[in-house]
């Protein structure tokens, strides 16, 4: 198996989520809060899994954009779960080494007096293996 | 009634308030939480990934506390309700986490969702009852125009939360007009408010917590109200500033008259 | 010993191809009592048959097996073949070695294998059946409609226009169903009103058609040909024979906050009323729940108005019984609640409606005499989105999941409709797919697009959020320009998908005829026999079997139509002989197996038996073998195993388990 079909495999695997199931209304697209700040939308997700296009899935900002707020799992009509599927190629990323989205070196300067820690551990979370 | 208590991390620092007030409540409306020992960070987020189990444990461990003592499991900051009560389905329902986890915990008994876990809005809805705490209420907010600001983490996904109806809740209100002020309800108050985005992004965040009050703003809410620490940051610190934004807890107390004795 | 012929289709490929069919030919003379067998490319031909005939007077065949296709399929055929032959057609077995194996099997070996033990099965039943003779029922020359839409008006006027009585039951005061709450009907745009009206009257002047609204079916006993039902025509406080139909009560009732069922709750209607003016028949009824004079003693208003002295609150409701011959169903469908969709706001402005309620609001008959514009403020609309697929296509238990058929045709229709008649009006629709299968459809919709500028949007909504303005705030995708759309809005139409309207549940229980996960009934074959329920002399008419649109609505009534006449042509009907029978040695009276019997076939007689020499008298079970159909319930509870099934007894069945345990 080469490296992509192997990639899209582990995140179906990790996700669960069965790509195939998408209808392509878009209420994923049309829901998301992030939309605009995403290069790869919503609803593309799954053709990005399902052709096996992991090269650009990976390296797409809207790996990082995306808030786990559940709307597009809560409203997709098929239940595709588009948050799922991206958040399992966030993992896809983060379970390599040294490709993580945050480091703690960047910290010091993100933090202010009323930042409750409750954001930096989801953050870490979503963000570093 | 007696109730296992999960504060939190944040509970336990910036969110201090959030935390008192349900404390202080909670004796005003005759129940008690017990705080659970040891408890430990849930992690902010659900982990999503169907194979990840370690990051899971904190709440097996919650959850099971609860259980061997008998009692329900009251959360009250949203995120960690969410990360819990989404756990403890994991345990229920889903065999292979299930199965995992209880060979890594290596609990007497294992662990298979047997616990309840109640957020403090569902106790004072489901237990107490809002007629109830209408009755208890000595100081009535009465005219105080009020948003319920929900996000998404307590609503969201409704299949598992099992909260409220996740596209138009009812239960703050509810809880709002329990403590004699008038809810203001607006559209955006299930949409996020940003979350952990607004760590590296926060003018996304400054998009989503415009919008939201905005239109709380629009629909005639003099202040908005909230259960989650990040939500309230989020709103206060990339918000507008067009509306206050307090927890729910700070009314409950002021609603029956505990809050000085909190302040003290 | 039984001579028995074994007879293996191929059924071209579809069997040969996966089940080595020599090889069962081969294995299943090596079975006792097998005298023959040989394999055919269709055993169901002319010629396949021949081959059965030949065989039974060459070899003297006594019974005969046919590996082949589900019974349901061709049984019959073969029966008849045998038939033809000399041999009794109960001695015929098939053993389906199609849907059964070949086409559920991939590997030839292994498909094979069970091929040879399903054959082996049927001939070790064989060995054990005995000729068996139907008998004869009547048949009742009347027909039931259940509904009273334009599914079960046109069927009714179709069985009376063959010389047939008809009785429709319906449970609103009037006939008339959905489609008499449509203004205008596509792709042609002709009212509606104005092609079922004609129809309406059709029907209540048919001399062979008697029409019970405002009526239930309360029982359904019997079988094809003699079905027995029980009819609750309910109190409808008015004297049908009396009133006039003059409508001044309607007028001077006090009480007139009820809200309209037809005008979909949109307006409020007098506690007594007819649903709308053209009803049929024009004969009010009175709300009890509404009426004053029901709630409180007083009032009586009406009766003082009415000149005809046709008010009569003492009225009860009434049960009728009725033979009939045949049942047709057509209870037709209802739009989903949409308590599931708030992210679309329905429950939280009044300026979200679902597309039956725009239908309303364009009819000059309706809450805004016709008049497009909001019900919050009565302002006309300026911009209109319609979003499609509310609740269809569903894969999360949230809707439905099927495809509701109708509402790309009819969205395109209003589209087109507002378009016409309110030009400065914008209208967009967000869809998933435009789905236009049918005559002159697509060319419709185009025609929306190309001659009436409807801005069509493939991409669904996420939300409609109700703004400080007033406005709605319709948030989509716009999957081919790739953005996220957010447009404000006066009016969101939802096309709301449909379903079988709540009551078929009931009345599909009370028939025995089953129904699908949704609802739907079932179809005795969904290609062959789309209008016949597989409950014997049960016929589906319009979408309580499936979504449909009129013109498919009016065609399949007609189908259920001639379904229901060619039974009642018939003044006689054999009945299937696999029936129950108590072994009167055995029985002890017990009445167990007569408290399961689903038709009430089983009852008791005091009968002098010779019990090994003893003469003694004993409550024994009676089986009706008219009414008995073979169910098995019986045998199965009979805890001293006197009740057996003819043609399907414990030792035939358990000789079948042997053969395969083997």
């Amino acid at each position: 198996m080469n490296t992509a079909k192997k990639q899209a495999e582990l995140i179906k695997e990790i996700s669960g989520v069965n790509p195939l199931k998408c209808m392509k209304c878009g209420k994923c697209s049309a829901s998301c809060p992030s939309y605009n700040e995403m290069d790869i939308k919503p609803h593309q997700f799954v053709s990005y899994v399902v052709n096996e296009d992991i090269e650009a899935l990976v390296n797409s900002k809207s790996l990082w954009k995306c808030l786990s707020c559940f709307a597009c799992v809560e409203r997709c009509p098929r239940d595709v779960k588009p948050g799922k599927l991206i958040d399992a190629a966030r993992q896809v990323v983060v379970r390599q080494k040294g490709q993580d989205y945050l480091s703690p070196n960047e910290i010091p300067e993100l933090l202010d007096p009323e930042l409750p820690q409750q954001l930096l551990v989801s953050a870490f979370r979503r963000y570093r293996r | 009634m007696k109730y296992s208590y999960y504060p939190g991390c944040t509970l336990r620092t910036k969110a201090k308030d959030l935390d008192a007030y349900a404390r202080a409540s909670a004796v005003a409306l005759g129940f008690e939480l017990e705080e659970i020992e040891n408890w430990q960070c849930c992690g902010g987020v659900y982990p999503l990934g169907s194979d990840e189990i370690a990051s899971k444990l904190s709440s097996v461990r919650a959850l099971n506390e609860a259980k061997e003592k008998g009692q329900d499991l009251v959360t009250l900051c949203s995120a960690c309700h969410h990360v819990i009560k989404r756990v403890n389905d994991d345990m229920k329902n889903v065999d292979d986490i299930r199965t995992r986890a209880n060979n890594y915990m290596q609990l007497e008994e294992p662990y298979a969702g047997e616990t309840e876990v109640l957020h403090f809005l569902e106790v004072l809805r489901d237990r107490v009852g809002f007629d109830k705490i209408k009755e208890k209420v000595v100081n009535p907010l009465t005219g105080k125009k009020i948003g319920a600001y929900y996000g998404c983490l307590l609503l969201r996904p409704g299949k598992i939360l099992e909260f409220d109806n996740p596209e138009n809740p009812t239960i703050i209100e509810d809880f709002i007009r329990a403590i004699g002020a008038t809810p203001v309800v607006y559209p955006y108050r299930n949409e996020c408010c940003g979350g952990y985005i607004s760590l590296k992004e926060k003018d996304m965040s400054k998009n989503m917590c415009e919008r939201i009050m905005d239109s709380a703003d629009g629909m005639g809410a003099e202040m908005l109200i909230t259960a989650c620490p990040l939500c309230l940051y989020n709103l206060k610190k990339n918000g507008n500033d067009k509306l206050p934004v307090v927890y729910f807890t700070e009314l409950l107390a002021e609603a029956l008259g505990v809050k000085e004795e909190v302040a003290k | 010993m039984q001579r028995i012929g074994v007879f293996v289709c191929h059924c071209g490929s579809n069997i040969a191809a996966t089940v080595d069919v020599k090889k069962v030919v081969e294995m299943a003379l090596l079975e006792p009592g097998v005298v023959h067998a040989e394999d055919y490319q269709y055993m169901c031909s002319e010629a396949g048959q021949a081959k059965i005939l030949e065989a039974v007077k060459e070899k003297g065949l006594t019974g005969i097996v046919v590996c082949s296709c589900s019974p349901r399929m061709h049984e019959a055929t073969f029966r008849k073949a045998a038939e033809r032959a000399g041999v009794n057609p109960y001695m015929v077995e098939i053993a389906n070695i199609r849907e059964h194996c070949s086409w559920i099997h991939k590997d030839m070996e292994e498909a094979t294998k069970k091929a040879v033990i399903l054959a082996r099965a049927a001939i070790a039943k064989v060995n054990l059946n005995a000729p068996l003779q139907p008998g004869e029922s009547r048949v009742t020359k009347r027909a039931l409609v259940i509904g009273g839409g334009i599914a079960g008006i046109q069927t009714a006027i179709d069985i009376a226009d063959a010389g047939y009585e008809v009785d429709i039951v319906e449970k609103t005061p009037s006939i008339g169903g959905r489609m008499s709450q449509l203004d205008k009907t596509f792709p042609t745009l002709d009212c509606s009103a104005c092609i079922l009206t004609p129809k309406m009257v059709e029907a209540s002047a048919h001399e062979k058609i008697n029409i019970y609204t405002y009526s239930e079916v309360e029982k359904v006993t019997g079988f094809v040909g003699d079905f027995t039902v029980d009819i609750r025509k309910k109190a409808r406080s008015v004297d049908m024979n009396k009133c006039t139909g003059c409508g001044v009560c309607q007028e001077k009732c006090p009480s007139k906050k009820a809200p309209s069922e037809f005008n979909r709750g949109l307006n409020t209607r007098s506690a007594i009323y007819t649903p709308f003016a053209q009803a049929i028949p024009n004969v009010p009824v009175i709300d009890r729940d509404a009426c004053l004079k029901f709630k409180t003693g007083k009032c009586g208003l009406c009766e003082k108005v009415c000149q005809a002295g046709a008010i009569d609150y003492a009225q009860q409701d009434e049960i009728i019984t009725e033979k009939y011959g045949a049942i047709v169903v057509a209870t037709g469908f209802d739009t989903i609640k949409l308590d599931n969709y708030d992210e679309y706001a329905y429950s939280q402005s009044k300026d979200v409606i679902t597309s039956l309620e725009l239908e309303r609001i364009m009819n000059a008959a309706g809450p805004t005499k016709g008049h497009l514009e909001r019900l919050s403020d009565g302002k006309a609309p300026k911009e209109m989105v319609f979003i499609q697929c509310v609740g269809s296509r569903c894969a999360d238990n949230r809707g439905k999941s099927y495809c509701s058929k109708i509402c790309c045709m009819y969205t395109a229709k209003h589209a087109m409709l507002i378009r016409d008649k309110y030009p400065d009006v914008n209208v967009t629709v967000f869809y998933i797919d435009v789905r236009t299968p049918g005559k002159n459809f697509d060319e419709f919709y185009r025609r929306a697009v190309e001659e009436y500028g409807v801005n069509y949007i493939k991409g669904q909504v996420g939300k409609v959020a109700p703004l400080p303005n007033g406005k709605l705030l319709v948030q989509g995708a716009d999957l081919i320009d790739n953005k996220q759309i957010l447009k404000e809005a006066d009016m969101v139409v939802l096309a709301t998908a449909i379903e079988p309207d709540p009551s078929v549940r009931k009345i599909a229980t009370m028939l025995t005829a089953s129904i699908d996960t949704n609802n739907f009934l079932t179809e005795a074959h969904p290609k062959l026999r789309p209008v016949e329920s597989p409950t014997a002399g049960v016929f589906l008419s319009g979408v309580c079997q499936g979504p449909k649109d009129i013109p498919e609505t009016v065609a399949q009534a007609g189908a259920a139509a001639v379904k229901a006449i060619g039974l009642l042509a018939k003044d006689k009907l054999m009945t299937n002989p696999c029936t129950a029978k108590a072994d009167e040695l055995m029985c002890n009276g017990c009445s167990t197996c007569a408290n399961v019997c689903p038709y009430g076939a089983i009852t008791y007689e005091v009968k002098q038996v010779n019990d090994h020499g003893i003469r003694e008298d004993r409550r024994i079970a009676v089986v009706n073998n008219a009414l008995c159909q073979g169910c098995g319930a019986c045998t199965v509870v009979c805890p001293s195993g006197a009740m057996d099934l003819q043609g399907f007894s414990n030792r035939q069945i358990l000789a079948e388990v042997d053969a395969i345990c083997r």
